[in-house]
């Protein structure tokens, strides 16, 4: 039941770095990816940024009979997957089918799929509707096109809880190896970057209307006045601790030692936010103390009310500024499923390297007790790390992850 | 053995039977629910029918806010996940709310939302860079369907873990498992956990016309959905939902619950072959059930009854015969098989929750609902279907399984917590 | 107008909606290779089929892909089905 879960195999995809080594590179030294839509004319919408990753071309990575059949966030998904392997050390043949899962998080499915299907749909007519529409949007797909291309016939599975859910994947694919699994591939891809994504994002009403990618996005600041939304995600291969030695894994990333997730009061209630339990049920998991803790990766919802609530959380829980907090996703926008899978790789690289990387673009507020990493990246030893991650509506998720033994 | 897991209130909604007590009487009647479609001018589809729910939302108590910010599907949930609190007695405010946890199932969440929300802001498919001010803000929670488990969440005050689980057609089943999890690993004691899903919108009868997976029995909605018949050609679309409240066993006992049944065990499979496709050795599927009854600690011999998957497609019928002999061997051909799709449809992510809550009603009485319009069986599926008439058989433990898009095969035993475990 | 289908025009189609199987030569001699050995299976040929369906303004039977297995024979049922809509 309590088997170690080790992180060996890293694929990433996010605006600002293809692949662990360029998306480090770019990311502990604050490297911005924000900026003005490109994949469509924003011009007639309030909100006109986003995190973009350009340079990428599917065809490159994927076979011919791939690319019909998949929206951007499959395709990102597919070749994530391949680099994962890759960093693994591990061939897709090489452990028995049947012990192989994959638990992805999706938040949108494939949007930009659907968009131009429903285009066809209402433009043209019901027959022009693709084949492939029956799955390629939805939120299933990444988990089913990865286990096809690799062969996984374990236990798998599909999340979806908005930007938390990308911890809530992790969390499933830990259960899944505890439960007998040797490895489960996790984490989350979107890419709703397109006409109908967009302006379904902004129906939120929580995007920013700034038009300066350095000003667009300032979670903690006081001039904080909502976010920018990007594409992109992770995979990790997740294996038990033992078997990962076992084969000679060459890459022992970190460990997924605690998990907790809760979900806010309904609102107008006048109860506590449930983000600090799901802190608190995370590092009860993982059997540490507040103080064990070197550094918190922030959800930074960057809107003042909700940011409010997280540095109240960690506050209540570390003491006022007592841990390094920093929200590097301020290079990229927020990934959605996609960013937490992130952050998780920013904290394993974090603990490599024995540097912080820094939030981007903001000034702290004095209205926050928080010690936020802002400017350039601060070195200092990581041996355990929180990520926090919430979704709309009232989703909140802790994980622990902390260096390998 | 751990923590065990068992269900101690159900809520259904289905075409032909809202509430529990209408839907199994529409089961145990052998009735279809299904028909020509009413929601929109088919006349386009290669496929027109469909199982409906004649669903009035305001006569569920839901507010007329609420109805306005809920896809179809959303207001489904809420109504089933209420239904489903009543039943169980559960007073929830003398319980801690961190402990109590939704997991909701939904395979293509606010299709129809977004459906209806597309049409108008892309000005009836004209307009490439749609118009923003035409959307409502409630099309947010339609871009992301964990506004579902919101939902839930909301309406029944828990506050623990909450998720949707959307793994295509299995999300019925894979949900609960999912609760099954978190109760026994001790994050939660009482899940309100279930699916819902309410796809009978113009882009998904053009999805499935696409693939000819629908059947085109137009001229006989009523007698359409005909899984393991020798004639059958697709399935029926259908909508609905079911939630039931998890506990876990001695404390339900302690406080004097009635209990449905226990959910002994659960496994999920990949084919690793074809997103709508199916190896026809059946081989994931078998792997599924053998593993759920491994965690049941049952010998195939156990189960009584066999809850199929029985879309109605030439593959999937022949795909789990093959799959049923596998697992459970020459029992196999001794074990009632029946599919409830042949009188409810199919409604994809929901249907796996609905059929856990068939397999239940047939513990309960006693009674395997029938695979309605099965009268010319296809020879390569030789099992014991149940054809058209319920039929009294003593049920103390149902396998219900489900197949989806993705490749994704689930299979759930269902058993009365007092059996002596093997 | 009476329109012709070719093979070209089929091998597009396929690629445009399909792709093509590593390994696998559209441009070689594929006339009676079956479909299912040059990577396309079932999916493929209903999104194929479908294009073909729209481009050409002609309706499939619901068997004609099942039952034309080759390109010559698919490529031999469209031509057919064009000259009976030119007829009519």
């Amino acid at each position: 039941m309590t088997a170690k879960v080790v992180i060996t195999g890293i694929g990433v995809a996010t605006p600002n770095g293809l692949g662990v080594d360029d998306y480090w590179a770019a990311t502990r030294v604050g490297k911005n990816a924000i900026g003005p839509v490109t994949r469509f004319d924003a011009e007639q919408y309030p909100s006109k940024l986003a995190g973009e990753i350009h340079d990428f071309t599917a065809e490159d990575h994927l076979p011919s009979r791939l690319i019909p059949q998949t929206d951007r966030m499959t395709r990102l998904a597919l070749v994530a997957a391949d680099c994962a392997f890759e960093d693994a050390g591990v061939k897709p043949g090489d452990i028995p089918e049947f012990d192989m899962g994959v638990v992805t998080a999706s938040a949108s499915g494939g949007f930009e799929f659907g968009q131009n299907e429903l285009k066809k749909l209402w433009g043209q007519g019901s027959q022009y509707v693709s084949a492939y529409q029956s799955f390629a949007w939805f939120y299933a797909v990444n988990s089913g096109q990865i286990s096809i291309r690799n062969g996984m016939r374990g236990p798998s599975g599909v999340v979806v809880s908005d930007q938390a859910g990308g911890l809530d994947a992790i969390a499933q694919a830990r259960r899944q190896i505890r439960k007998g699994s040797k490895l489960i591939f996790s984490g989350g891809f979107d890419a709703s970057i397109c006409p109908w994504g967009w302006v379904a994002q902004l129906a939120g009403g929580l995007m920013s209307t700034d038009e300066n990618p350095e000003r667009a996005y300032l979670p903690f600041d006081t001039d904080a006045n909502g976010y920018v939304p990007g594409e992109g995600g992770a995979l990790l291969i997740l294996e038990d601790a033992e078997a990962a030695r076992g084969r000679g894994a060459t890459n022992i990333y970190g460990e997924i030692a605690g998990y907790g997730a809760t979900f806010d009061p309904k609102p107008g209630s006048g109860r506590e936010p449930g983000l600090r339990r799901a802190i608190e049920a995370a590092l009860a998991d993982a059997g540490l103390e507040p103080g064990d803790i070197d550094v918190v990766f922030a959800d930074a919802a960057g809107t003042p009310e909700l940011d409010r609530i997280e540095a109240d959380a960690i506050s209540a829980v570390f003491g006022a500024g007592r841990v390094p907090v920093t929200a590097p996703k301020t290079m990229t926008g927020r990934l959605y499923s996609g960013a937490a899978p992130v952050d998780v790789v920013a904290a394993v690289l974090a603990m490599r390297e024995g540097l912080i990387p820094p939030t981007t673009n903001v000034t702290l507020s004095p209205e926050y007790d928080i010690d936020l990493v802002t400017g350039s990246a601060r070195p200092a030893p990581v041996r355990a790390a929180l990520v926090l991650a919430r979704g709309y509506g009232g989703f909140n998720s802790a994980v622990v992850v902390r260096a390998a033994d | 053995m751990g923590r065990r897991v068992v269900i101690t209130g159900i809520g259904v909604l289905a075409p032909g039977g809202i509430g529990t007590k209408n839907f199994w009487s529409l089961l145990s009647e052998g009735r279809t629910a299904t028909r020509g479609i009413t929601f929109f001018d088919p006349s386009p589809f290669r496929s027109k029918v469909a199982a409906e729910a004649d669903f009035d939302p305001e006569l569920y108590g839901l507010s007329p806010q609420e109805i306005r910010r809920m896809d179809r599907a959303a207001q489904f949930g809420v109504v089933t996940a209420r239904e489903a609190l009543a039943d169980s007695g559960l007073d929830l405010a003398g319980l801690d709310p961190y402990r109590t946890g939704v997991t909701i199932g939904s395979a293509v969440g606010a299709t129809t939302g977004l459906d209806n929300e597309y049409r108008v802001v892309s000005d009836g498919g004209r307009l490439d860079l749609v118009d923003h001010r035409y959307t409502p803000q409630h099309l947010y929670n339609h871009f992301v369907p964990s506004s579902f488990a919101a939902e839930v969440a909301w309406a029944t005050g828990a506050e623990g873990p909450a998720t949707v689980v959307s793994t295509g057609c299995t999300s019925g089943i894979d949900s609960v498992g999912h609760a099954v999890e978190l109760i026994r690993e001790g994050t939660a004691d009482v899940m309100i956990t279930g699916a819902t899903d309410a796809p009978i919108s113009p882009i998904t009868m053009a999805c499935f016309d696409a693939i000819k997976a629908t059947t085109p029995r137009n001229d006989d909605p009523e007698h359409a959905s005909r899984p393991f018949d020798g004639t059958r050609n697709g399935f029926v679309l259908g909508e609905g939902s079911a939630c039931f409240v998890l506990e876990e066993l001695e404390s339900a006992r302690k406080r004097g619950a009635r209990i449905y049944a226990e959910i002994a065990g659960y496994a999920s499979r990949c084919n690793a072959f074809h997103m709508t496709g199916l190896r026809p050795d059946g081989r994931e599927m078998a792997e599924a059930i053998k593993v759920a009854l491994d965690e049941a600690r049952m010998n195939p011999e156990g189960i009584d009854y066999i809850n199929a998957h029985g879309s109605g497609t030439k593959q999937n019928d022949r795909h789990e015969t093959a799959a049923f002999k596998l697992s459970l061997g020459d029992h196999a051909y001794r074990t009632p098989v029946s599919s409830i799709k042949s009188m409810v449809g199919h409604s994809l992510g929901a249907i796996g929750s609905i059929e856990i809550a068939a397999s239940v009603l047939a513990m309960e009485n006693n009674v395997v609902p029938p695979t309605a319009n099965l009268h010319t069986p296809d020879p390569e599926c030789d099992l014991d279907y149940v054809p058209l008439t319920a039929r009294e058989h003593t049920t103390d433990a149902v396998l219900t399984v489900g197949s989806g898009f993705g490749g994704f095969q689930s299979a759930m035993v269902l058993a009365r917590p007092e059996r002596s475990l093997a | 107008m009476a329109q012709e289908f070719t093979i070209e025009d089929l091998k597009r189609i396929l690629l445009e909606g399909a792709g093509a199987d590593e390994g696998v030569d559209l441009d070689s001699d594929i006339l009676d290779t079956d479909f299912e050995e040059l990577g396309y299976e079932s999916l493929a040929l209903l999104e194929t089929g479908g294009r073909i369906e729209r481009e050409y303004g002609i309706s499939f039977d619901d068997d004609t892909l099942a039952e034309n297995r080759t390109p010559r024979a698919l490529v031999a049922t469209v031509n057919a089905l064009l000259k009976d809509a030119v007829g009519v």
